[in-house]
């Protein structure tokens, strides 16, 4: 089991350095260049530019940036920022908590929304319960997330005002610990929501599907012949066995959650790796967008990790020796 | 003899397809006895696992119900309990076992989990883990500790066949109902599993209603036999008197078309023609197309069949009985 966890952790090396190598190539075919952006828009000195260009090493060529940047890497330093004159590991630490809270929070209502209503529409097949919980699928799937975020601000942060729109606390707060979680708790709700309806569209579409293929299983005529109450054969044995498929999916989707994140981030200014990487695009800051990426590659990386030995958990036929 | 503990009356199942309802059990009566052991015989598809699944109000297919008829479970008529009242008589007082121990026990559930579950289901007064254990030794399984932690990809075919019995026999249920539970098995295996049940009918006294296509578990098993044909029973009688002096054309091509040793070297047997399509039964005797000794009154009527200790639904008992009526085909 520890064998293979390593073994898998050792089989990410490579991707992730294929995934830096690539976004740092792509990065500078990108049209922008972040001295403009450091220097001002207004007609600096060409001495003064070509300065600032030797200073942060952009006048090097790429393949030696590279290489020079992989050096760094290795040494566990993932570069400076030029935007915010901060070192980017600094720069990432503080914003993976905020990001992760919102992420885990919107996940979580996903999943318990999402898979009960996919249990009420398969058990209700055809029937009204089923047609609404397809439809409202469909609709949360299709309405954009940042849209939504918007839309949840002008209602309940405008018209209502019952919830805040922007951050993750006050800003003259001072609290700390779980004091500090509990005021964040209500700056949370709104972004949480906005992000978590496709996810909820897309575990009840897949928790749906899962489940009537498994109500057909002959153990599932077995369990009712037992005499089981229907709660039971659904529970202990339809979405026992459609967990597997279920788990799946979610997981290959916590990608797609950071993704969304990013806009979200920025609809509610929420002070996550998001809106960094949505702010670091906008100033062409090269090392603060690698270190974001190398963050995403890696908690996919993690993801899928945590996918396998979630199915080994629940499927006792799966088991990881080697 | 003992009691009847299991009278089935004029019993009507349909299926739903697209054309309507179709009948797949038609008028079919019968009964088992304490302790006996009943054989439901015919070829598949000619609706005696329906019968079954009659018995249980539980369908593989969803689009299924009990039309007509009675299904008197000692005092009460099974046909007429409510939903809640059936489900705490499934499991506990008729149990069912299945074809394919492999797709019927739940692949992420360790099998001392299973066997208990009936217990639980149905308030087992008792420690449901001692009792689980007890099951398992009486199944013959090896190492009860071990065996109630394992998981059925871990164990053999017949020891999954032995769990599911198990589970079936946990509430020591009065009737158990075997829908073909030795097909799926090798034949070592299926001796055993056979020897297995009659025991448990000896030590229990659990009437078993055996459903096969297999006439050599018939002549095995079973005290008394129900041929069904195409939705009907055309024939019934004790073993004894069934494999001595078969009274319904079926009956005797089924049993001429069984493989002996001593004609083993002769050519195979098979009843020409095929079963009927349940949309287009003809409407006289439903085996009227494949007899060779029908007549006219065959073609239009549809036989009476009698109820006492044994019957048969056929207008030429007399006929069939008199020559050998299936010699001609094979000559043919």
């Amino acid at each position: 089991m520890w064998f293979y966890i390593l073994k898998r952790v050792a089989q990410a090396l490579p991707l992730l350095l294929a995934v830096v190598v690539v976004n740092f190539v792509l990065i500078q075919l990108a049209p922008g260049d972040p001295v403009t952006l450091l220097v001002g828009d207004f007609p600096a000195p060409e001495e003064y530019v070509k300065q600032v260009r030797a200073e942060y090493g952009l006048d090097r060529p790429v393949a030696e940036r590279l290489v020079l940047y992989l050096g760094q890497l290795a040494r566990g330093n993932l570069g400076y920022s030029f935007a915010n004159r901060m070192s980017v590991a600094e720069l990432i630490g503080k914003r993976i908590g905020p990001t992760l809270q919102l992420m885990f929070t919107a996940l979580v209502i996903a999943i318990v929304i999402g898979v009960t209503l996919g249990v009420v529409a398969a058990r209700g097949r055809g029937k009204l319960a089923d047609w609404i919980a397809q439809i409202g699928a469909l609709v949360g799937y299709s309405v954009p997330d940042f849209w939504l975020g918007q839309v949840l601000i002008i209602l309940f942060a405008v018209t209502l005002a019952l919830l805040p729109s922007q951050g993750m606390r006050s800003a003259r707060s001072v609290a700390t610990g779980l004091d500090a979680f509990l005021e964040t708790l209500p700056y949370l709700i709104l972004p949480a929501t906005a992000l978590s309806v496709r996810f909820i569209a897309l575990f009840s579409r897949i928790t749906r599907s899962a489940m009537l293929e498994v109500l057909n299983a002959d153990f599932v005529l077995a369990a009712r012949a037992k005499g089981l109450s229907e709660g039971r054969v659904l529970l202990a044995h339809v979405l026992r066995n459609a967990s597997l498929p279920i788990v799946t999916v979610i997981g290959y989707n916590l990608g797609l959650l950071i993704a969304g994140s990013a806009l979200i981030e920025t609809v509610f200014s929420w002070p996550g790796v998001g809106r960094l990487m949505f702010d670091s695009i906008t100033k062409r800051d090269y090392p603060v967008m690698t270190g974001i990426l190398l963050f995403v590659s890696l908690t996919v990386v993690i993801a899928n990790l945590l996918t396998d030995l979630a199915y080994a958990a629940l499927d006792p036929r799966v088991r990881y020796t080697r | 003899m003992n009691e009847i503990i299991l009278e089935v009356r004029q019993l009507v199942t349909e299926i739903h397809q697209r054309r309507g309802w179709l009948r797949v059990v038609d008028d079919v009566s019968f009964n088992v006895r304490r302790g006996e052991i009943v054989g439901l015989v015919g070829e598949s598809g000619c609706g005696k696992s329906m019968t079954a699944f009659s018995l249980m109000q539980l369908f593989p297919t969803p689009a299924a119900r009990v039309t007509s008829g009675q299904i008197q479970f000692e005092d009460r008529d099974l046909a007429k309990l409510t939903a809640d009242e059936m489900r705490r008589v499934r499991g506990a007082q008729i149990a069912m076992i299945f074809q394919d121990p492999a797709t019927f026990l739940d692949p992420l559930m360790t099998l001392g989990n299973q066997i208990a579950e009936p217990l639980r289901a149905h308030n087992f007064a008792g420690n449901a883990t001692a009792r689980t254990r007890e099951l398992v030794a009486q199944m013959g399984l090896p190492d009860p500790e071990l065996m109630v932690r394992r998981y059925p990809h871990q164990v053999s075919g017949g020891q999954k066949q032995r769990a599911l019995i198990a589970s079936a026999m946990a509430c020591a249920p009065k009737l158990l109902i075997a829908d073909e539970p030795t097909t799926a098995l090798d034949v070592t295996v299926q001796a055993q599993i056979l020897d297995l049940m009659r025991d448990l009918r000896d030590q229990t006294g659990a009437a078993i209603l055996l459903i096969t296509h297999d006439l050599g578990v018939i002549a095995e098993m079973c005290d008394r036999v129900y041929v069904m044909y195409a939705g009907k029973i055309v024939e019934h009688n004790t073993t004894r008197e069934l494999f001595r002096a078969p009274r319904h054309p079926y009956t005797q091509g089924l049993l001429r078309s069984t493989v002996s040793l001593e004609s083993a070297s002769a050519e195979l047997f098979a009843i020409p023609g095929t079963v009927p399509n349940l949309n287009e039964l003809p409407t006289g005797c439903r085996f009227a197309p494949r007899c060779p000794i029908a007549n006219a009154q065959c073609k239009q009527e549809p036989p009476f069949v009698a109820n006492d200790a044994s019957a048969v639904a056929c207008w030429n008992v007399e006929r069939a009985a008199a020559s050998d009526i299936w010699k001609l085909e094979i000559g043919s």
